[in-house]
């Protein structure tokens, strides 16, 4: 008997294969007397042996996969093991102390352990993390435990899992994994931004696939529909090769308008962009036929490491991407850090409410030194693309013009010391704060740009946390306020001119897209995956029709209104 | 044995990154090589040792060989050191 399980759609496609339960196991570790130590020191040898070999493996992965940077943390776990003074002082505790190699290198590597969780530097501290990772790996073999690492996978699967951290993520075999599904999680996690990017099929959060599924079984993934199926009936498995393959005839569509311009059945042009993370980012933007960069999150510059970038390494990273662009707009969005993205280094103090909190242009305007360095690399990258700025999270116009007044302090420095600045920077903002958006008619006197973000609009307008399950049924994006909002910005800036964009997952909707269409929006920026389906949508939308629906849509009373007039008329 | 300081002059001293290139580099020579850093001794083919000492940028550290490749084992270090920009 085959078994739906429901669950939240992370990432298109259909993937078949069978299961592979990815799970940190529970290592017991006895303290036992050994009389003959030679062969418990090799016992040991050949234990730390297996796991660099693993490590080996994931290290390459890493490389091939995810760059340089990443893999940089699988070789310094690789040093670990062969660190002397660790893997003689286990090799000394044995032969000493006449105990087993388990108990000889939990208490060695608890030492270290210990050793770093109590420096009192942040980044020390996480290194304790690495530690115990690597001993742990040690230790199942050891005690013979299967340890289930992704790295390990040589055959099909799909992976199982309660959550996918992105050290798991990290680790995956793109050739082997066809997909996966996970207990927690929802469109935003980082699991499923994963998923979307490396273009495999998702289903998250389902609260039970760890629990319902065995190791082998064999699964579906719907991640058209959010389902998973377990132990499919044949009927079952011939009906999803069917949808499987139509998918990829319609992504094999999709492929043909890499090259094309989006424009409307009535002939109007639309920009669709991407978002991006890293300069690495920019070869999906290129691949996926998007129109410019939408949204470039600078935040990941600044994670991962023990220290503020200089300002020569975001210097590198900003040029890299314009030039990458070739005169394509890029939108660079200034810091956002702060709340639930932490820096250790900053050493900031915990808040009751982060979202609400000390975060964005709240910080960068008081921790003027950091802001500072980051806008003089983006004002020195000007000059090699098209590039525009914006601030996150602005609330008031103070704070706006605040922050322009620090971008042109550097520009003026800048200029002084004879270095190239491109004259014709737009400086626009996120609109996410139903303040800004409400008076939108006033920052659009003042801002070249607005863009839209829809994700934390969302929350701040609902008053509802989107990483709470709990309250996940309030990320309304076809709320009917949520839309009037949309449309009083989109007005309040054409009014003056200004163009319009959005950056949140809203942009990228099949929903959402007719709506936005109607009320305006230029620019839509999203995944870069979403960007040619996006585009064969666009192209058989009327904008004018679109535009006489809106004022019935926006006069209903609940979201689920709203969707069902979309699919009935559009 | 050959024994030489250096002043560590990357900005962010000697963290993850650099310290695995300077112990993969110490792990290629049967000498001990050691760093000498505020006082304190470790063995310069121990990755936790070096990172456990979380050396400053502008600090002083030295750098000990000794055995039967020690001349060359302090060469590479040092040349490791420079090509990396962590000090002179």
């Amino acid at each position: 008997m085959s078994e739906k399980i429901s669950g939240i759609a992370a990432s298109a496609g259909i993937a078949i294969a069978k299961a592979f339960i990815l799970e940190n196991p529970e290592l017991t570790i006895e303290k036992k007397q050994v009389e003959d130590t030679a062969s418990e020191i090799n016992r040991f040898s050949a234990a730390v042996e297996k796991a660099k070999g693993e490590l080996q493996i994931i290290k390459e992965n890493a490389l091939r996969d995810l760059g340089e940077d990443k893999a940089a943390i699988f070789a310094a776990h690789l040093l670990v093991l062969e660190d002397p003074e660790l893997i003689d002082a286990v090799k000394t505790k044995i032969e000493s102390e006449n105990v087993n190699a388990e108990s000889a290198m939990d208490e060695i590597s608890s030492m270290f352990i210990t050793m770093f969780e109590q420096m009192d530097n942040e980044y020390m501290k996480e290194r304790a993390a690495d530690i115990r990772d690597v001993s742990k790996r040690v230790l199942a073999h050891l005690l013979g435990v299967q340890f289930s690492s992704p790295a390990s996978i040589s055959e099909e699967v799909i992976i199982i899992a309660e959550d996918l951290t992105p050290s798991d993520t990290a680790q995956l075999n793109r050739q082997f994994v066809l997909g996966f599904a996970t207990d927690i999680g929802g469109r935003t996690s980082h699991s499923a931004i994963m998923s979307r990017s490396m273009e495999i099929p998702a289903v998250v959060g389902t609260k039970v696939v760890t629990e319902k599924i065995q190791n082998g079984t064999i699964l579906v993934i719907d991640g058209l529909d959010g389902e998973v199926i377990v132990n499919p009936t044949e009927e079952e498995l011939a009906l999803y090769r069917k949808k499987q393959d139509q998918y990829k005839e319609q992504k094999a569509e999709w492929a043909k308008l890499v090259n094309e311009q989006t424009t409307t059945a009535d002939d109007q042009h639309i920009e669709l962009a991407a978002n991006i993370g890293t300069p690495q980012d920019v070869q999906g933007v290129l691949e996926n036929g998007a129109e410019g960069v939408g949204l470039y999150r600078t935040e990941f510059l600044y994670m991962g490491r023990d220290q503020l970038p200089t300002e020569e390494e975001q210097f590198k990273a900003y040029k890299e991407v314009l030039e990458k662009m070739e005169g394509k707009p890029v939108v660079i969005r200034t810091l956002d850090i702060g709340g639930d993205k932490e820096l250790p280094y900053l050493d900031l103090p915990k808040e009751m409410n982060p979202f609400l909190g000390f975060r964005a242009i709240r910080l960068c305007l008081e921790q003027q030194d950091i802001f500072r360095t980051q806008l003089r690399a983006l004002l020195r990258a000007s000059a090699h693309g098209n590039l525009k700025i914006m601030f996150p999270m602005i609330a008031t116009l103070v704070e706006f013009r605040e922050a322009k007044k620090v971008l042109l302090e550097e520009k003026e420095k800048l200029t002084k010391e004879n270095i190239d600045v491109s004259e014709t920077i737009e400086l626009g903002i996120m609109v996410e704060i139903p303040s800004t958006a409400v008076l939108s008619d006033r920052f659009a006197k003042e801002v070249d740009f607005f863009s839209i973000g829809t994700n934390d609009l969302i929350q701040y307008t609902m008053a509802a946390d989107r990483m709470n399950e709990r309250v996940s049924y309030l990320y309304q994006p076809y709320n009917p306020a949520i839309l009037r909002l949309i449309q009083m910005v989109i007005n309040a800036a054409h009014k003056e001119g200004k163009w319009v964009g959005m950056c949140g997952e809203m942009a990228g909707d099949p929903i959402a897209i007719p709506i936005l269409l109607g009320l305006g929006l230029d620019e839509f920026s999203m995944s870069a995956t979403s960007v040619l389906p996006a585009r064969s949508q666009l192209s058989k939308l009327s904008k004018s029709e679109a535009a006489r629906h809106v004022d019935t849509i926006l006069n209903m009373d609940t979201a689920e209104e709203v969707v069902k007039f979309v699919n009935e008329n559009f | 044995m050959a024994e030489k300081t250096f002043k560590v002059t990357s900005d962010s001293g000697i963290h993850a990154r650099p310290a695995t290139v300077l112990v993969n580099q110490a792990g290629q020579f049967s000498s001990d090589i050691t760093l000498g850093y505020n006082g304190k001794n470790v063995n310069l083919k121990s990755i936790m040792g070096v990172m456990s000492l979380g050396i400053q940028s502008g600090s002083e550290i030295t750098i000990k060989a000794e055995g039967n490749d020690a001349d060359e084992a302090l060469k590479a270090i040092e040349d490791v050191m420079k090509k990396e920009g962590l000090g002179e």
